[in-house]
């Protein structure tokens, strides 16, 4: 494995995040600390309420931390605000969710042209770059249909083409293959680690699935708001 | 997002949910076509009102009468028969004694007159009464003649107006005539000649060939009281001839004059003017002292209409504010992913009035086009029916200004009741939005 001594993408120091105040305070995160390099790919491995969500919340810059420091790419993200903050979340970070998010009557290509259609690229730069990455995940022949029709697979697939079409550096992936059966959830997961072996994209993955987990080159384990172990492994 | 992305992609997620977008729709539908009508009936009359307003006289003419005195003319005599005043003069035209005897204006009042402050130009109306005209060897017929004022406009059916400044006998002959005279139609008359009768002093009758230019629409107040309206050239030659072998003294006696005031004169410089002639010893009298309190109770009537109109959509803007709070929370989902891609809040803010504003534009556009279509066809049924004795009369009218206005009121008031629902979808959090477990 290569290991450089650039700037890590995203370096998370003593990080807390919690929710409510006085008897009600709700501690999620008690203090995170890590790096992420450039093109690993990396499992956030907890139990419901371990605070796994909380922390992908937080790396994706959706929610700010309580204290605590966040750089991305070298750049504190507290100091980012308003169009700064929208425009370092659109170009920098795509989203697979467990539960596909795709608006059900709209085509799959307008579901997938939304992120460019956020970044205010042209209608037909728009439509080539969305058409691309259709066929790049062989969805191309569903682009017109209505994203309700799709099966399951094809949903997920949809959606990883949408978190791709801005040439992201970091892909959050929160229970990917969660909704999908054995066989499609097995799809998935090559297409997204053979985006972060081939494309070089930093795959961020929240799971309870040890076997989704171990194909990761680095697993984090989450326990009560606590990194409870941080195991780098050797590529199998 | 760029604008027009975001007014496209507002457009189209108003046509998401069809039922609920067209049901909110015709609630402002209803508002802006009551609107429409109310509106178009204020409009209507009160374009009738100006048409007649200007073919009565100019905004900066006055008719003034001398005041006859307290206890002569009709009704004004305490006991016994009035006196008999050789001044007096049977008055005609539009005064305040229409019908009755008035003191008559001689030249030294004329020019006392002239004389008044405010006062910029004295013009006797000279009164003319013909016998008869005659088109070829048709049948005579009786007939007034009445002038033009500068300002003062023929509500014309063919042709055009006399020509003020030209020294040949024209004249605009009333529609009523066209026919009886031998006419096939309004066109078929412009360009000929007819002949006038008048008789003089001494009881001789002189024939007066004019020309026909044009053809006056019949209105409740036309120049020259439904009668012929004359060029000042046919004018001169009618009194002239009326008046050979007057005596002298009894010559150059006029019942009414119009003078002219300054066009920018405020309600208050009329009346001082007002004033100014009362001292002097006349009466004054313009053509708004005679229209304008139709045209204020039409006003008043409009506005109490047009209130039932905006309550209306005051109702509908309320089902703008729950539609879009529905949609709101439909698509939270939909914020809280477009939130995590970057999409700012004020963007989203944006994308949920747009929305409202689209809707409120189909709302009043639809009802202002069907409000016009409707109006249109009711004042023309009424106008061959109920109303065929005001001609030029079209009860509901539009103008695309007001109709304008409707559209962006409308649409304002939706924009104002989607800043709700558009501030709570801006605000929403996207992890709140995302969450599932």
């Amino acid at each position: 494995m290569l290991v450089t001594m650039k700037t890590p993408i995203i370096r998370v120091k003593d990080v807390h995040k919690s929710y409510g105040r006085g008897p009600n305070r709700f501690d999620a995160l008690k203090g995170v600390t890590f790096d992420i390099n450039e093109g690993e790919s990396i499992a956030i491995i907890g139990k419901s309420g371990s605070g796994k969500s909380t922390l992908m919340h937080v790396l994706a810059l959706l929610d700010a931390p309580t204290s605590g420091s966040l750089e991305l790419e070298g750049v504190e993200t507290s100091t980012l605000h308003g169009k700064s903050l929208n425009q370092a979340r659109n170009k920098t970070f795509g989203f697979v969710f467990q539960q596909f998010f795709l608006t059900a009557n709209s085509s799959v290509l307008e579901n997938v042209m939304l992120p460019m259609k956020i970044a205010g690229v042209k209608r037909s730069e728009r439509k080539q770059r969305a058409l691309a990455a259709l066929e790049q995940l062989e969805m191309a022949d569903k682009a017109g249909n209505k994203a309700v029709n799709l099966s399951g697979g094809q949903k997920q697939r949809s959606v990883i083409a949408r978190a791709l079409v801005n040439n992201p550096r970091i892909i959050f992936a929160d229970e990917p293959t969660g909704n999908l059966d054995t066989a499609t959830g097995a799809v998935v997961e090559d297409i997204l680690f053979n985006l972060n072996r081939e494309h070089g994209i930093t795959l961020i993955v929240v799971t309870h699935d040890e076997e989704l987990a171990a194909r990761c080159d680095r697993r984090l384990y989450i326990r009560d708001g606590l990194l409870v172990n941080d195991t780098t492994e050797v590529a199998a | 997002m760029k604008t027009l992305d975001l007014f496209t992609t507002a457009v189209a997620n108003t046509f998401r949910s069809k039922t609920r977008t067209i049901l909110t729709i015709l609630a402002i539908f209803v508002g802006a076509f009551t609107l429409t009508i109310t509106n178009g009936l204020g409009t209507g009359i009160n374009q009738y009102i100006d048409d007649t307003v200007t073919s009565i006289g100019a905004e900066d003419v006055m008719t003034v009468t001398v005041t006859p005195d307290a206890d002569s003319g009709f009704g004004g005599a305490t006991s016994g028969p009035t006196e008999y005043d050789p001044e007096a003069v049977s008055s005609g035209g539009f005064g305040p004694n229409e019908g009755g005897t008035v003191v008559a204006l001689t030249p030294e009042l004329l020019d006392d007159l002239a004389d008044v402050d405010g006062v910029l130009s004295v013009e006797a109306t000279k009164s003319i009464t013909p016998d008869w005209i005659q088109y070829g060897d048709g049948t005579q017929y009786v007939t007034s003649v009445g002038g033009l004022v500068a300002g003062q406009s023929v509500q014309l059916a063919a042709g055009e107006e006399p020509d003020a400044t030209s020294d040949a006998f024209e004249l605009d002959l009333p529609i009523s005539y066209v026919e009886p005279l031998g006419f096939s139609d309004a066109d078929a008359a412009v360009g000929e000649t007819i002949t006038i009768a008048i008789t003089d002093a001494e009881r001789t009758q002189h024939l007066v060939d004019a020309t026909v230019v044009g053809v006056a629409e019949e209105s409740v107040a036309a120049p020259g009281a439904g009668g012929l309206v004359v060029n000042a050239a046919l004018t001169d030659s009618l009194y002239d001839t009326q008046n050979i072998g007057l005596p002298d003294d009894q010559l150059e006696r006029y019942a009414t004059a119009s003078i002219r005031f300054d066009a920018n004169a405020t309600d208050a410089d009329i009346t001082a003017l007002k004033d100014n002639l009362a001292d002097a010893g006349f009466t004054g009298t313009t053509v708004a002292d005679q229209l304008g309190t139709i045209k204020t109770v039409i006003d008043a009537i409009v506005l109490v209409l047009n209130a039932f109109a905006i309550i209306a959509l005051l109702a509908a803007s309320f089902g703008i504010v729950n539609t879009l709070f529905m949609s709101v929370q439909e698509r939270t989902r939909e914020i809280g992913l477009m939130k995590a891609m970057g999409m700012g809040g004020g963007k989203i803010f944006g994308l949920f009035s747009l929305e409202a504003v689209f809707i409120g534009f189909l709302g009043s556009a639809i009802g202002a086009g069907i409000g016009m279509l409707a109006g249109t066809a009711i004042s023309s049924v009424l106008s061959g029916a109920v109303l065929a004795d005001l001609p030029g009369l079209t009860l509901i009218a539009f103008d695309p200004l007001s109709i304008t206005v409707i559209i962006l009121v409308v649409m304002a008031i939706a924009f104002l009741a989607g800043t709700l629902p558009a501030a709570r979808a801006a605000k929403a959090d996207p992890v709140e939005s995302l969450r599932y477990e």
